[in-house]
C-alpha cells in the first residue's frame, strides 16, 4: 500500500517545472492568439469568440476533420486486428524471437520525414519498386500524385507499415505473460482455439491493448510529417488531414487567430475522444 | 518450424521491402535511378555516402541530431526517476490529476505548438541551440519516461526500500546504489524510448533551429531544391538515419516487448 507523504511533491517538482514550461506557456500563447486579430507589427485587436465560430462553421474545417476521422478509423480497424493476429502467430520463445522483434520495431525508429521520403521513392510509378510492380507487372494504373484513391491507399499502407508493429509488440508482451498452466487447463477442458483466444488471451491482453489503441488513436489523429512529405496533402486537398491544414493556415497564410482557434478545437477533440476510449475500455475494471 | 510462423515472416518481408529499396537506391548513381527500373544497383557506387561524409553541411546534421537527442535523454531520465518513484511509492495531494495531466501532453498535436515554441525559445534566447530542441522534446518524453519507469518500479516490492532504511541507508544512497540498479532494465527501456521519440520527431526540431543546430532530417529537404532532385543522395542520407535506431534497439532487445507495454504486463 502507498503511504501518504506530501514531501513527494519535491520529487515531482523538476518534472512539473519542465513540462509546465513547455506546455503551459505555449498553450497560453495559443489561447491569446485565438481571441485576437492582428495585421502584423505586433498590433492586436480583441476579437472575442469570432474565430471559434468561424472555424466551427467553416466547410474547410469540416472537410479536413472528416478526412482525419476517416484516416484514424481506417488505421485502427486495420492495425489493431492485424497486430493481434501477428502477435498470436509468433512463437513464444526461441532464438528468433528477439531478432523478429528488433526487425519489427525498426520502422518505428526511422525519422518520420524519412518514412515519407522512403515511401515516395518506393511508390514512384516508373522507378519505384512498388510503383513499377503495380504499373508494369500487374498493369494497374497507379500514380498517387494524380489519383486521390491511390494517394489514400498509399498513406494508409504507409501507416500500417510504420505502426502495426506497436500493436504487435504490445499484444505480444501481454501474450507471453500468460502462464502455461492456463493453456493446459484449457486443453483439459477441450476448449476450442477461439475459446482460448476469447477467454484467456484477450482478457490478458486487455491492459496492453488499451495502451495500444490509445497510442494509435492519438498518434494517427495528430499525424503530420509522413503524409505531408509523401503527398503534400494532394492531389487537390484529398489527403489534407487536420494537422496539414492547420500548418497551412498558421505558417502558410499566417492567419494566427483562426489557426490558434483551430488548434484549441483540435486539441479538445483529441482529449475528448481519448477520454471516451479510455472510459469505455476500462469500464469493466471499475465494476 | 511451425506452419503459422509464415505470418510473421510475410509481415517482416513487407516491412523490409521499402527499407531494401531505400538502401538499394543509395548505392545507385543518379543517372541509373532516372534512366529506369533496376532491382539491384547495376553500377554500384559509394559516391552518395562520400558526399555526405565529406560535406560539413551534411554530416553536421547527424552530429546536431545526436547532440540534442542525447541531451534530451539525459534530462528526461534524470528528472523522471525521482518523479516516478514518488508516483509509485507515495500518495500525495493531486497525484492522480498530475499524472493524468502529464499524459495529456502526449495528446497535443505538435503542429499546435510549433509557432508558440518558436516564440518562446526565441524570447529566452535559446533559438537554434541543441538545448532548445532537447528541452522542447521534454514535453512528450518526460511524461513517457515517468510512465514507463513508474510501471517498472511498481514491480519492485516495497520491502526493498524498508529493509534498506532499517539497515541505515540514507535515501540518496539507497536510491543510487540499490534502487536504480534493481530497475536498470526499466531505465534502459525508458532511455531507449526517449532516444527514439526525440530522434524521429522533426516538426519541432525544424521549427527551433536554423543553421547551428539543424537536424539531419531537415538537412535532407535540401536535396529537393539544389541541383534538381538527387534521389541517390536522399536515399543515402535516409539510410544513415536508420543506423542509430538499429544500434540502440539491439541493446534493449530482451526487454523490447515488455518495454513497449510500458512495464505494464
Amino acid at each position: 500500500m502507498k503511504t501518504e507523504n506530501q514531501k513527494a511533491w519535491f520529487f515531482v517538482l523538476p518534472v512539473l517545472l519542465l513540462v509546465a514550461f513547455n506546455a503551459l506557456i505555449p498553450m497560453m500563447t495559443v489561447v491569446n492568439y485565438s481571441v485576437q486579430e492582428t495585421f502584423g507589427d505586433n498590433v492586436f485587436f480583441w476579437q472575442g469568440l469570432d474565430w471559434f465560430q468561424q472555424i466551427l462553421r467553416s466547410d474547410r474545417f469540416h472537410a479536413a476533420l472528416g478526412r482525419q476521422f476517416m484516416f484514424t478509423f481506417l488505421i485502427l480497424i486495420i492495425e489493431v486486428p492485424l497486430g493481434i493476429a501477428i502477435a498470436l502467430s509468433m512463437p513464444r520463445s526461441g532464438f528468433w524471437v528477439p531478432v523478429c522483434l528488433v526487425l519489427m520495431a525498426l520502422p518505428m525508429l526511422i525519422p518520420w520525414n524519412v518514412v515519407g521520403a522512403m515511401w515516395n521513392i518506393f511508390t514512384l510509378p516508373d522507378i519505384g519498386l512498388l510503383g513499377y510492380f503495380l504499373n508494369h507487372t500487374l498493369g494497374i494504373n497507379y500514380d498517387m500524385t494524380q489519383d486521390p484513391v491511390a494517394a489514400w491507399v498509399t498513406i494508409v499502407t504507409m501507416d500500417v507499415w510504420h505502426w502495426t508493429s506497436l500493436v504487435v509488440l504490445l499484444s505480444y508482451a501481454g501474450l507471453v505473460s500468460i502462464p502455461d498452466a492456463y493453456y493446459q487447463a484449457a486443453k483439459i477442458d477441450g476448449a476450442s482455439s477461439w475459446a482460448v483466444f476469447r477467454f484467456i488471451q484477450l482478457p490478458k491482453m486487455k491492459t496492453v491493448l488499451t495502451i495500444a489503441i490509445l497510442l494509435r488513436f492519438m498518434d494517427s489523429f495528430n499525424i503530420y510529417t509522413e503524409p505531408f512529405v509523401l503527398t503534400g496533402g494532394g492531389p487537390g486537398n484529398s489527403t489534407t488531414l487536420l494537422s496539414i491544414d492547420l500548418v497551412k493556415i498558421a505558417l502558410g497564410q499566417f492567419d494566427l487567430g483562426p489557426a490558434a482557434a483551430m488548434s484549441l478545437i483540435y486539441f479538445a477533440i483529441t482529449l475528448l475522444v481519448s477520454w471516451l476510449f479510455y472510459t469505455l475500455m476500462t469500464k469493466d475494471d471499475l465494476n | 518450424m511451425q506452419k503459422r510462423s509464415i505470418v510473421p515472416i510475410i509481415y517482416i518481408l513487407f516491412l523490409m521491402l521499402p527499407i531494401y529499396w531505400l538502401v538499394a537506391m543509395s548505392f545507385k548513381t543518379t543517372n541509373e535511378i532516372l534512366s529506369g527500373f533496376s532491382l539491384f544497383p547495376q553500377t554500384f557506387t559509394l559516391e552518395n555516402y562520400a558526399t555526405i561524409f565529406t560535406d560539413p553541411s551534411w554530416y553536421w546534421g547527424y552530429i546536431n541530431s545526436i547532440a540534442y537527442v542525447s541531451i534530451n535523454t539525459v534530462i528526461s531520465i534524470a528528472v523522471a526517476l525521482p518523479a516516478a518513484y514518488a508516483f509509485s511509492r507515495y500518495r500525495f495531494l493531486g497525484d492522480k490529476q498530475l499524472f493524468f495531466w502529464l499524459l495529456t501532453n502526449r495528446m497535443a498535436p505538435a503542429a499546435v505548438f510549433a509557432l508558440p515554441f518558436f516564440q518562446l525559445y526565441s524570447a529566452v534566447g535559446l533559438f537554434d541551440t541543441h538545448l532548445a530542441v532537447a528541452l522542447a522534446h521534454c514535453l512528450f518524453n518526460i511524461p513517457l519516461a515517468v510512465w514507463i519507469l513508474e510501471g517498472f518500479m511498481g514491480g519492485i516490492p516495497k520491502e526493498l526500500d524498508e529493509t534498506a532504511f532499517v539497515d541505515g541507508y540514507s535515501f540518496p544512497r539507497f536510491f543510487a546504489t540499490i534502487f536504480i540498479p534493481s530497475i536498470k532494465a526499466g531505465v534502459g527501456v525508458a532511455a531507449f524510448f526517449c532516444f527514439m521519440f526525440s530522434w524521429v520527431e522533426l516538426l519541432l526540431a525544424k521549427t527551433l533551429t536554423a543553421v547551428a543546430a539543424k537536424p539531419i532530417a531537415a538537412t535532407m529537404t535540401k536535396t529537393a531544391s539544389s541541383a534538381g532532385y538527387e534521389l541517390g543522395l536522399l536515399a543515402a542520407a535516409g539510410t544513415l538515419t536508420i543506423i542509430p535506431g538499429a544500434i540502440v534497439i539491439w541493446f534493449v532487445r530482451n526487454y523490447i516487448a515488455k518495454g513497449f507495454a510500458m512495464g505494464r504486463v
